[in-house]
């Protein structure tokens, strides 16, 4: 086959799911931080998002069988920690994904924005951690529905 | 060779300290008072581990005998960690185990915080990675001895014996060695001692809007960074987390 050409690849990977939160992939997550040729070898760098996320050795795994099943023979997978993983990273798309999934996107302030399920402004922080390393745990005192916050870091 | 010798002395300290804290604070999940502590406390164990994985690692390159950080972690017995002492005492209540993680999450962002200038760029970037993740838990734990410490009278009693408890491991942190004055020539870690002016004033700024009185004392206990002798409780805890490798050799997932 030709080789497919690093957008094909970066269009490849922006289908693939990301583990935990699967409404978004993991391009939309900014984890996937080079996609790149050398010969006929195939290098992609991911980084981190929390050290310990037990999903980052998932994560390489869905890569790898997403590449290889669209025929990428040669691949390389490494692990790039620097520049560390901000979630200034989180594309636009996955952000909205994120929202309407029930998730209130991170933002610079801090703190949510506005409740995810019906747009309150009231909220109060039950927990910085969750149920998972990149979530807070909020409360929206309008309609008074707990929440998930994607915090900064 | 020496610097490489000492690169891994203090790469296990900082590995050896996480690894160790990591796995003590884990001991919480599913014990915590309230669910929310409990994936707090568990969030945070995790976090620790995951620092361990990239301290451990880069050590296992350093020494350059095929070591991984798993082995690193599960294959040696007590008298090869360097941890604080601090970090391998038993939880206690859950008072003394978040005064236990306030007073290492101290030490811990301020020493990050000037690991991210080291001269070695393997020991920058893990530090870099891992001082956003001890912002948040700095910020819980200092949270939590406020809201413990300026508590119930109950609360208040025992974070002050938590602290008292505590107060003679701190000392610790802020010793130095052979294996610093390496790693300050080479531009790679601070001088331990030069971190104490700051911890002191980040902790007593928490200490006090806990209404908590700061021992004055200055003994302290040590022997874990150097390796020098731990506390009893070192092995208790690794026949706890080492005991798969022990039982079965080279079992894997």
């Amino acid at each position: 086959m030709d080789q497919p050409s690093v957008d094909t690849i970066w269009d490849w990977l922006d289908q693939v799911p990301d583990p935990e939160i699967p409404v978004i992939s993991l391009v939309d997550l900014g984890i996937i931080r080079d996609v790149r040729w050398e010969g006929d070898v195939l290098n992609v760098a991911v980084t981190p998002t929390y050290s310990g996320c037990p999903a980052t050795t998932v994560i390489k795994f869905d890569i790898e069988a997403a590449l290889r099943d669209r025929g990428i023979e040669k691949l390389v997978l490494t692990t790039q920690l620097s520049p560390p993983w901000t979630t200034d990273w989180l594309s636009d798309k996955g952000r909205a994904a994120l929202e309407k999934f029930g998730i209130a996107p991170p933002s610079a302030k801090g703190e949510p924005d506005r409740c995810p399920n019906c747009g309150g402004t009231d909220l109060e922080r039950t927990s910085q951690f969750g149920s998972t390393p990149c979530k807070a745990l909020w409360r929206c005192r309008d309609c008074l529905e707990p929440f998930d916050y994607f915090k900064c870091i | 060779m020496a610097d490489q010798n000492a690169l891994f002395e203090f790469l296990l300290r900082m590995g050896d300290n996480s690894l160790i804290l990591g796995h003590r604070v884990s001991e919480w999940c599913g014990h915590a008072p309230v669910l929310e502590e409990d994936i707090a406390l568990a969030n945070t164990a995790l976090d620790l581990i995951g620092q361990t994985q990239m301290w451990l690692g880069l050590a296992g390159e350093v020494e350059g005998k095929g070591r991984t950080a798993d082995d690193l972690a599960f294959l040696r017995d007590a008298w090869d960690f360097r941890n604080l002492l601090l970090c391998e005492l038993p939880n206690g209540d859950f008072g003394r185990t978040l005064m236990r993680q306030f007073l290492y999450d101290a030490w811990s962002s301020i020493m990050l915080a000037r690991l991210i200038g080291s001269s070695d760029p393997r020991v920058a970037e893990i530090a870099a990675k891992a001082s956003k993740e001890v912002a948040y838990h700095v910020e819980r734990s200092g949270d939590t001895v406020v809201g413990l410490g300026d508590g119930t009278e109950e609360s208040h009693q025992r974070m002050q014996a938590a602290l008292d408890y505590l107060w003679p491991y701190v000392g610790e942190m802020f010793d130095g060695d052979a294996v610093d004055t390496a790693m300050v020539k080479a531009g790679i870690a601070p001088d331990p001692a030069s971190l104490r002016e700051e911890y002191d004033a980040l902790v007593g700024r928490v200490l006090t809007q806990a209404t908590l009185t700061n021992p004055t004392d200055t003994f302290h206990h040590k022997g874990g960074r150097t390796g020098y002798m731990h506390t009893e409780h070192l092995g208790h805890l690794l026949t706890s987390m080492q005991w798969l490798q022990r039982a079965y050799p080279g079992a894997t997932w």
